[in-house]
């Protein structure tokens, strides 16, 4: 009937296991779904309104979100973030497809291996957070926004998640490119790159969510608050200030510590994850990545 | 070959032998002969300078953010002052390690980071092959990828935003403090208990991660030959026999590989995690290495004795990786390497 995709041999669901299989799931998502549910839907909740375990809050107002895009520190993180994100991802894009296409030339190319082999290193070994933040403190990038982009340029996984791409790439397109006088530059920027799109746009998606996302290198590098991406103040607003007795926090940021108005900051960071994910999720459930783990 | 590649490597020597008059007449590859090394590398810097300028930009940055930073690791043998700096602080020896090692916190903070460690193994490790295989078990292909939509996306939110996420919910002023009101008991604030704090680690990560870990061994059930199914079905064996005698043997190797690579990560714990919620639950239930590094080194100025602690973490989890690695060999397994 309906599960005539299913081979003959399956033996008709049994009521019982069923059962339990269907509560075992909903179980599963209510979990997952509840609390980002609870989070976005009382973010529009007005100010009068009591915060309550219901998933519909009594009054509904976007008073939340119009205190935010006021101005202030969480409209200025977000544009920090967006930018940072664009930045860093075009950035990561561009040293990564590069060095991975140079990568590919171990056998043509002396020298290429050694490099192949530098670059598989590093993912077994980190110097640790104080050696990088002398390294970054040396170069002058504390209290810049280069410090969110520049130290986490690219990553070893990657570039080799996109040099295994570009090996499997057809030869014979690259031969007859060269035969009719191609250099390596073109061959690279004509044929290489335009072939690649699919590996390109799920990179640049794991580059985009990891430069959004980005805390830690943030608060070590950034001592100055006006220059905070979201997630520091998200952190600050939401996390610590919940947790403090303290109310300095609140003043300190000019916002009113109404709950929904620390939902409304949560949901504003947690958006641009939401739009992208469809894409992303498309992208790694047709193994592109895991297909890579294996290479 | 070999010692050409030897030296071709530096990248920087690419760019400063590459005068910019002799690209002008670029050379038959086959009519110079290759008289010594210096002749050969600069010949091939000539012939594949494409290539080592697109190889420059990558290689610069793993070599300046990735195996420059080696050098600080020396300030774990100094008394490092940031005033000083590198060249003018003094050399101290091993002082830093006896430091640590007399130091009741950091003994508390290894505690901490081998039993949260050890949750972590029991019970976040096991969690994505139990929801693999239940959803694998389902018939309709549509609630498979509706709950596989939904379990994948927590992975994708930062650590900030999950942990903000819970507070909302199970915080002092969250929706289960509200629910417990109601019902007349005590207020409840999950998220401030030490006592707790280890088990809420793990159900973070769990709900965090549990979705993403299900996707390698997705794989791996996928690469079981379906006629085995079939022909245990046509025997006689029921589904929970088939699990039990087929897709559990089928997915062993991805699990005792996975399994191998998170020993080797024993001392790396969720940083950021336990960073942010350090605050409200107190050093003393959630002080781990890296957090350790952090307070002590960068915040509180004892740079050498953070970076001490920073390399004993550093390369006991390099050996561990190694080590695993090749026991993950010797299992018969592929291995990471």
């Amino acid at each position: 009937m309906t599960s005539s995709h299913q081979p003959v041999w399956v033996e008709r669901p049994n009521r019982v296991v069923t059962t339990i299989k269907g509560i075992l799931i909903g179980a599963i998502l209510l979990v997952m779904i509840y609390p980002l549910a609870y989070v976005i839907l009382n973010s529009f909740a007005g100010p009068e309104a009591t915060t309550t375990a219901g998933l519909i809050p009594s009054e509904w107002s976007l008073s939340s979100y119009s205190t935010i895009f006021k101005g202030g520190i969480v409209q200025r993180s977000l544009i920090v973030s967006i930018l940072i994100t664009l930045v860093g991802t075009a950035l990561s894009l561009v040293v990564t497809s590069t060095l991975a296409y140079a990568l590919t030339k171990t056998r043509q190319v002396p020298g290429i291996r050694p490099a192949l082999y530098l670059v598989l290193l590093t993912m077994i070994f980190s110097a640790g957070i104080i050696p990088n933040y002398l390294v970054v403190k040396a170069f002058g990038l504390l209290d810049s926004y280069w410090s969110l982009i520049v130290p986490v340029l690219a990553s070893a996984f990657n570039v080799v998640v996109m040099r295994n791409f570009f090996m499997q790439l057809p030869r014979e397109l690259f031969e007859a490119a060269r035969i009719d006088g191609a250099g390596e530059l073109s061959i690279f920027i004509k044929i290489v790159l335009p072939l690649s799109k699919a590996v390109l746009a799920v990179i640049g998606l794991f580059y985009a969510v990891s430069y959004w996302n980005s805390f830690f290198n943030a608060l070590l590098y950034l001592n100055d608050s006006s220059k905070w991406p979201i997630q520091l103040v998200l952190n600050s607003y939401v996390l610590q200030g919940a947790s403090m007795s303290s109310m300095n926090g609140a003043e300190m940021y000019n916002l009113p510590s109404s709950q929904s108005v620390q939902m409304a900051v949560l949901v504003t960071a947690t958006v641009p994850i939401l739009i992208v994910y469809p894409f992303l999720q498309k992208y790694f459930t047709k193994g592109v990545l895991t297909g890579a783990i294996k290479g | 070959m070999t010692s050409i590649q030897g030296r071709g490597m530096t990248d920087r020597e690419a760019v400063a032998a590459r005068p910019g008059a002799t690209t002008l007449i670029p050379p038959d590859p086959r009519s110079s002969p290759p008289a010594g090394r210096m002749r050969r590398l600069a010949h091939a810097l000539r012939q594949h300078k494409v290539i080592y300028l697109l190889l420059l930009p990558g290689m610069l940055y793993f070599l300046v953010f990735h195996y420059l930073p080696l050098g600080g690791v020396s300030i774990a043998f100094m008394d490092y002052s940031p005033f000083l700096g590198l060249s003018g602080s003094t050399w101290s020896g091993l002082d830093n390690f006896a430091k640590l090692f007399d130091d009741p916190e950091f003994v508390g903070t290894v505690r901490n980071t081998l039993i949260i460690s050890f949750l972590q193994i029991a019970f976040a490790f096991p969690a994505p092959i139990l929801l693999a295989l239940l959803l694998n078990s389902l018939l309709s292909e549509r609630t498979k990828r509706v709950v596989q939509a939904v379990v994948y996306l927590p992975h994708f939110l930062s650590w900030v935003i999950v942990i903000a996420v819970w507070q909302q919910v199970l915080g002092g002023a969250g929706a289960l403090a509200d629910l417990f009101q109601r019902l007349g008991l005590d207020g409840v604030n999950v998220m401030a208990n030490a006592e707790t704090f280890k088990i809420l680690l793990t159900s973070q990560v769990i709900w965090k991660d549990v979705g993403w870990g299900t996707i390698i061994f997705f794989a791996a059930i996928a690469s079981i030959p379906p006629q085995l199914y079939e022909s245990a079905a046509v025997d006689g064996a029921g589904s929970l026999r088939r699990t039990w005698h087929i897709t559990l043997p089928g997915i062993l190797p991805v699990m005792v590989l996975l399994l191998i690579l998170r020993l080797g990560n024993v001392l790396s714990v969720g940083f950021e995690q336990i960073l942010l919620q350090q605050p409200s639950v107190g050093a003393e239930a959630a002080q781990v290495l890296d957090t350790f590094v952090y307070f002590r080194g960068v915040l509180g100025g004892d740079w050498g004795i953070g970076a001490a602690a920073g390399l004993l973490k550093g390369a006991i989890g390099t050996l561990m990786i190694v080590a695993a690695n090749r026991i993950a060999h010797r299992a018969g397994s592929e291995g990471l390497f």
